[in-house]
């Protein structure tokens, strides 16, 4: 979704060549010219849009219809199977599981994100002295690789030697087996996830506050509205387009994520932290026996999944302009 | 985001001119023309290309150009004549890279691969066997060799073998009153790990991470039980598991083992804390390092005995090529790393390989006699992918990880995991 709006103004050559367009009018040559000279601009878009996402979403669905063992894959003989791979993965003991573990990651993810991101955005919305130098410390997740904050997160999550266990301890906590136990190896991938996607949602959310005018609060404050009564009768409310594209992304963000999980379980123990795009992940690349057709199918149920909400984006940005 | 798209609309609506159209196009063939000269390029690289170089892929990006072990392959290369042209991938990357270098027929000459998915690669029919390229194996150890027969053809030679051993850490021992060479079964074992754990220390860390790392660190006590890859829910297989579980919930081994790789293993190991950890020859030279005095035993069975652990090392290999002429030149660049001494060589300059042959096994202990107990472990060993499972290992390893996960983590008894594991195997193999 977000990267295919990208791409509609990313190539550099459609940009700055239309816009030197009227220093060159003088050997038109009729219709016929002009719309070649369109169908050449066009071209390295059209191009680049069929090889690198129509090519690759026709190949993923001709993956998933057809049983590609890996010998199969090697010789190109891959028997077609129709919806077989399907049936199998909606039948599976798995899928149920996965399905759950996705709703309630994604979920609770979001949930804690956008919460904590707005709270935090209007925190420091009032400008005060240093404010500028915290709100991009609380960029820094989203600064560092994944690699080392999931990392991080598992060493502190850790059973015997990890701090969140030793501060715990201290306080007569018992040991908390956070990402081994399969109680809690979900709700910990969970945290660090929250974690990670804060500064998205802190910085879409502030700078949508800065498009509210300060009179309106000027205003409710002269009728006597509180912060609390401010916060719900104005922000809120004037927010609310900005949070809906908010809550879409980061849904269609949280979807996906594979590396986060899979850095601090594997998406176990056992299932107990497999998510739909762990499993598809697992089944392609996770073991020493490429599946790809599983794999290809899982995935595609997670672009439909994607798809649906990636519509009512649209649905709603459309009312939005009408109103 | 929305903006742009916005944007990007009035322009494209704009009549363009036909000079910018032509430099526009002019500019996407130059852009195309760049893009396949370099592709290519890199296709005849992959392929081969001429004569005189040939192409080498293996799993060691640890070791760049100016590496000891780019200097040997360069060698070989230069002995027959050709240029080698090398590139290192990880291990996994390796294998897909391969498969789809077979499926576009740009194989590259010479392949060193991790020995469990040689048979997964053989299956596709992609790899020579040694008979077509006229390769020598007579001298190579059977067990070792195993992981590279499917079907009764041999499609490689290992380069060097490793193993897994039981390190001790000396001090902890000695403090706990534990002496190494009494611990000659399970019982014993468990034995020593009560003794160190009420001395105040920690017992035995190994990883039982939910990969195949997971599954080669489990199969020595698998195998060690008796137990056969084929019926994953037998009543050894369940001791197996059983014997693990029982550490973890007797505080004998940390509840982190559920999560740990060998590298997380080890490096809890080199705190000095614990009495005991699992892991490979390639730590020998870290444990000769350690704060600590370091030992190795072999790892025991459950009645007594050395219990077979999984071979691990990789496999030289030479997919199949369109053009067959290359393989003369293949087979010398092979011969030259599989001689006695080029196996020597080889488990110098990776961080202890033992040699897969006899003669290989004796050179190198006339050098390092130290690494005694590791040639008899390599010796000891078994193939993951013998017992003629070749392409069916790899499903059966999962089956057999995820049990190991749910036992442990407490989401299902040994006997229910194992269980779920066999009936899991055999829907994944029919």
């Amino acid at each position: 979704m977000i990267t295919t709006e990208a791409t509609a103004g990313a190539p550099p050559g459609v940009g700055p060549g239309a816009g030197r367009l009227p220093a060159a009018p003088r050997r038109r040559r009729g219709p016929a010219a002009s719309q070649w000279a369109a169908a050449g601009f066009a071209a390295p878009l059209l191009v680049y849009l069929i090889l690198f996402y129509a090519y690759p979403l026709w190949r993923n669905i001709d993956l998933s219809v057809h049983d590609y063992t890996i010998r199969a894959f090697v010789q190109g003989n891959a028997e077609f199977v129709g919806f077989e791979k399907y049936a199998e993965v909606f039948t599976s003991a798995a899928f149920p599981a996965a399905l759950w573990n996705t709703a309630v990651f994604t979920v609770v993810s979001i949930v804690f994100q956008y919460a904590i991101g707005l709270a935090l955005a209007v925190f420091f919305r009032s400008g005060f002295r240093l404010s500028g130098a915290l709100r991009a410390m609380f960029l820094v997740p989203w600064l560092l690789p994944l690699i080392v904050s999931a990392s991080t997160w598992a060493w502190m999550l850790n059973s015997d030697n990890g701090i969140v266990n030793s501060v715990l301890g201290a306080f007569g906590v018992e040991q908390i087996n956070w990402l081994t136990s399969p109680d809690t190896a979900l709700l910990s991938v969970t945290i660090a996830n929250i974690w990670l996607g804060i500064p998205f949602n802190l910085v879409i959310l502030y700078s949508g506050l800065q498009n509210i005018p300060g009179e309106v609060y000027e205003a409710a404050s002269l009728d006597g509205a509180g912060a609390w009564r401010q916060f719900w009768s104005i922000t809120f409310p004037l927010l609310r387009p900005v949070s809906a594209i908010t809550l879409l992304l980061g849904l269609i963000y949280t979807l996906k994520v594979v590396d986060v999980i899979w850095i601090m379980t594997t998406g176990g123990p056992g299932n107990a932290s497999t998510t739909l795009a762990i499993w598809s992940y697992r089944e392609a690349f996770g073991t020493g026996q490429p599946d790809f057709s599983p794999a290809a199918a899982v995935g595609n149920v997670l672009i439909v999944i994607a798809l649906v909400f990636g519509f009512l984006h649209l649905q709603l940005q459309r009312r939005q302009e009408e109103s | 985001m929305h903006h742009t798209v916005q944007h990007a609309r009035p322009h494209t609506r704009r009549k363009p001119a036909t000079t910018l159209a032509a430099v526009a196009a002019l500019a996407l063939v130059g852009v195309l023309g760049a893009c396949s000269s370099g592709g290519s390029a890199a296709a005849g690289g992959e392929a081969g290309g001429d004569d005189t170089t040939y192409t080498w892929w293996d799993p060691y990006p640890q070791h760049d150009d100016a590496s000891d072990w780019a200097g040997r392959v360069q060698a070989c290369g230069e002995e027959a004549g050709v240029t080698i042209e090398r590139t290192a991938y990880d291990t996994t990357a390796l294998t897909n890279q391969a498969l789809l270098a077979a499926q576009e027929s740009t194989s590259p000459d010479v392949i060193l691969l991790d020995n469990p998915a040689v048979s997964t690669l053989a299956d596709t029919g992609m790899l020579t066997t040694v008979d077509e390229l006229g390769l020598d194996i007579s001298g190579v150890d059977e067990n070792l060799l195993a992981a590279g027969v499917v079907g009764g053809e041999t499609y490689g030679i290992p380069i060097g073998a490793n193993t897994l051993s039981l390190y001790y850490n000396a001090d902890v021992l000695k403090d706990a009153d534990v002496d190494p060479a009494s611990i000659t079964d399970w019982d014993s074992l468990t034995a020593a790990l009560k003794a160190v754990t009420d001395g105040g220390h920690k017992g035995i860390t190994f990883a039982g991470i939910g990969t195949e790392e997971g599954s080669f660190q489990f199969l020595p006590w698998f195998w060690g039980a008796g137990a056969d890859l084929r019926d994953l829910d037998s009543p050894e297989a369940v001791a197996a598991l059983e014997l693990w579980k029982g550490w973890l919930d007797d505080g004998y081994a940390p509840n982190s083992v559920i999560n740990n790789s060998q590298n997380t293993t080890w490096e809890e190991f080199l705190t000095g804390d614990f009495g005991f950890a699992v892991n490979g020859t390639w730590q020998v030279d870290s444990a000769a390092g350690a704060d600590f005095e370091a030992g190795t035993i072999q790892l025991p069975g459950r009645d007594g005995g050395v219990a077979p652990a999984p071979t691990g090392g990789e496999f030289i290999l030479a997919p199949v090529q369109e053009d067959t002429a290359r393989y003369d030149v293949t087979r010398q660049i092979v011969e030259c790393m599989t001689t006695p001494e080029g196996f020597v060589e080889t488990a110098n300059t990776f961080a202890y390989y033992i040699p897969p042959t006899a003669d290989g096994q004796a050179a190198l202990l006339e050098e390092k006699p130290d690494l005694e107990p590791w040639v008899e472990a390599v010796r000891n060993a078994k193939g993951r992918t013998s017992d003629d499972l070749g392409a069916d290992y790899p499903v059966i390893s999962e089956a057999l990880w995820t049990a190991v996960q749910n036992a442990l983590s407490g989401a299902a008894t040994p006997q229910e995991a194992l269980k779920t594991a066999q009936a899991d195997a055999e829907a994944g193999l029919s």
